[in-house]
């Protein structure tokens, strides 16, 4: 089990991953995997099951059948460690979730202090230096509430970064943006990837996916179509279900 | 102090107006005696109430029916009977079944008519307080929570960091309307011969003949009472505002 692993496998390894909520299957038998510093990309219609994989892979849902590791702990193990787990992903939402009783800064700091105990100082230096990395350098005192979407959404993957995880799943985190600060978000998934963070993205934004993943993942009603290289996919895909997703959305 | 005690004095000469406490030392030891007790009652019963409806509503979120089920059944029978009952029920029902002590050669019983009366009546504001806990805590985001939990948060350090403070915001303005009724509600241990302010007042209008003009000193004592309150909540609420948070 966790012993097992190599850094040399997937970061990230589903299994033939089933997922119901009752007697609806949103997950049909998922198989994926995420290499080290790979930027994989999940497209697809809404309802396709791709925000449940994402939170599934977390833990934040159990799944109903199948097996997802993550460095070669298992997630559905009745027994998981789930801080364990949760060092190791770093998670970043649709509505950014920041806790808007504190401010940016001790937004980034707190998890680090109250989940893994470090030191306020050490701490703090690195959250200045992860704002400042997420280009909010002189809002450190500013409360969510007063930040615009895509600031409040750059604190929320500094907050997530201040946790060093290994990987870093994005859940359609520009879906709530307006279309002038989708950008500045997408830069900043951008130059995480750049230098060399593993990324599971959940996205609608196909030009990111295209100019930046490694692997693209079409999924429709709770199955993979098909997957591939970017541009193969965006420029030959094979499957009619593909072609008339992208040709709706391109 | 001579000049304002002057004035009342001529001031009952003249129109027959008697504020006995404000120029008689009697009346006014008598009067400030019950005033320090309403005070000493309002505020523990505040501190216990709160108290017991934080731990009351924490376990009330609990998965476990064992721990819910009580916190309910004590919400139910608090909230459906009446404060001078429940109050009556303590002293005169348990109070004479617990044995009585020995103190300075005297038996004396285990719990005074002052402790009954703050027990009775912090359980009686406290499952109030349960549910305008909970009533906060329901309001905080469940995306707020799970974005702790992928954070690595427990479900305790989640309560105590994160729910908590946003659920007391929430809740405040229920929770203020609560203990000014809690602080009102106090004058109920006159009942059980608690020498509080009601009970002090009615002892000097009993003697002095001056009962409208007491009712006068009491209701604006308790007008008085409720306002200090009520600032000291609304400064309270002003100092944990969070900028740009939902008005």
């Amino acid at each position: 089990m966790a012993t097992s692993w190599t850094p040399d496998q997937p970061i990230v390894q589903c299994v033939d991953v089933r997922k119901s909520f009752g007697a609806l299957e949103v997950l049909k038998g998922i198989s994926l995997s995420v290499k080290k510093s790979e930027v994989i990309c999940i497209i697809g219609p809404s309802g396709s099951g791709k925000s449940t994989l994402i939170r599934c892979i977390n833990a934040l849902q159990p799944i109903t059948s199948g097996s997802i590791q993550i460095e070669g702990i298992e997630v559905s193990d009745p027994r998981l460690d789930k801080l364990a787990l949760r060092r190791k992903v770093g998670m970043v939402f649709q509505q950014y979730n920041l806790f808007p009783h504190k401010t940016a800064l001790q937004n980034v700091m707190m998890a680090p202090i109250h989940v893994l105990g470090q030191k306020r100082a050490e701490v703090e230096a690195r959250a200045r230096a992860l704002l400042a990395k997420v280009r909010l350098a002189g809002k450190e005192d500013t409360y969510p509430g007063e930040l615009s979407g895509g600031q409040q959404q750059r604190v929320a993957i500094a907050r997530s970064l201040a946790m060093r995880p290994d990987i870093m799943l994005f859940d359609e985190v520009t879906a709530a943006l307006d279309p002038e600060t989708v950008k500045e978000v997408l830069v900043t998934i951008r130059e995480l990837a750049e230098d060399g963070m593993t990324c599971l993205l959940v996205t609608h934004e196909m030009n990111f996916a295209r100019e930046v993943a490694d692997h693209v993942y079409f999924t429709d009603r709770g199955v993979i179509v098909e997957h591939g290289p970017p541009e193969a996919l965006f420029t030959a895909a094979k499957d009619e279900r593909t072609q008339r997703f992208l040709s709706q959305v391109l | 102090m001579h000049e304002i005690g002057d004035w009342f004095q001529r001031l009952y000469e003249t129109t027959g107006l008697n504020f006995s406490v404000f120029y008689d030392a009697y009346d006014w030891d008598r009067y400030f005696g019950g005033l320090k007790m309403t005070l000493l009652l309002s505020v523990t019963t505040i501190l216990l109430s709160l108290m017991i409806g934080a731990v009351g509503a924490l376990l009330q979120g609990s998965p476990s029916m064992l721990l819910r089920l009580p916190v309910n059944a004590f919400v139910v029978v608090f909230r459906n009977t009446p404060p001078l009952v429940q109050i009556f029920f303590f002293y005169f029902g348990l109070g004479t079944m617990l044995p009585a002590v020995e103190a300075a050669g005297m038996r004396v019983p285990l719990l005074s008519n002052v402790q009954w009366a703050i027990i009775s009546l912090s359980l009686f504001a406290a499952a109030f307080n349960v549910e305008i806990f909970r009533s906060g805590i329901e309001a905080v985001p469940r995306t707020t929570l799970e974005a702790a939990e992928a954070l690595g948060y427990t479900r305790l350090k989640a309560y105590v960091h994160i729910v908590l403070p946003l659920a007391i915001r929430v809740c405040l303005p229920a929770l203020n309307n609560n203990l000014v009724n809690l602080l009102k509600t106090t004058t109920l241990a006159y009942a059980i011969a608690v020498p509080e302010t009601l009970y002090a007042v009615k002892q000097i209008w009993s003697e002095s003949q001056n009962v409208f003009e007491m009712m006068v000193v009491l209701l604006a004592t308790y007008g008085i009472l409720v306002g200090v309150l009520v600032w000291l909540m609304h400064r309270w609420e002003r100092a944990m505002r969070i900028p740009g948070y939902a008005r």
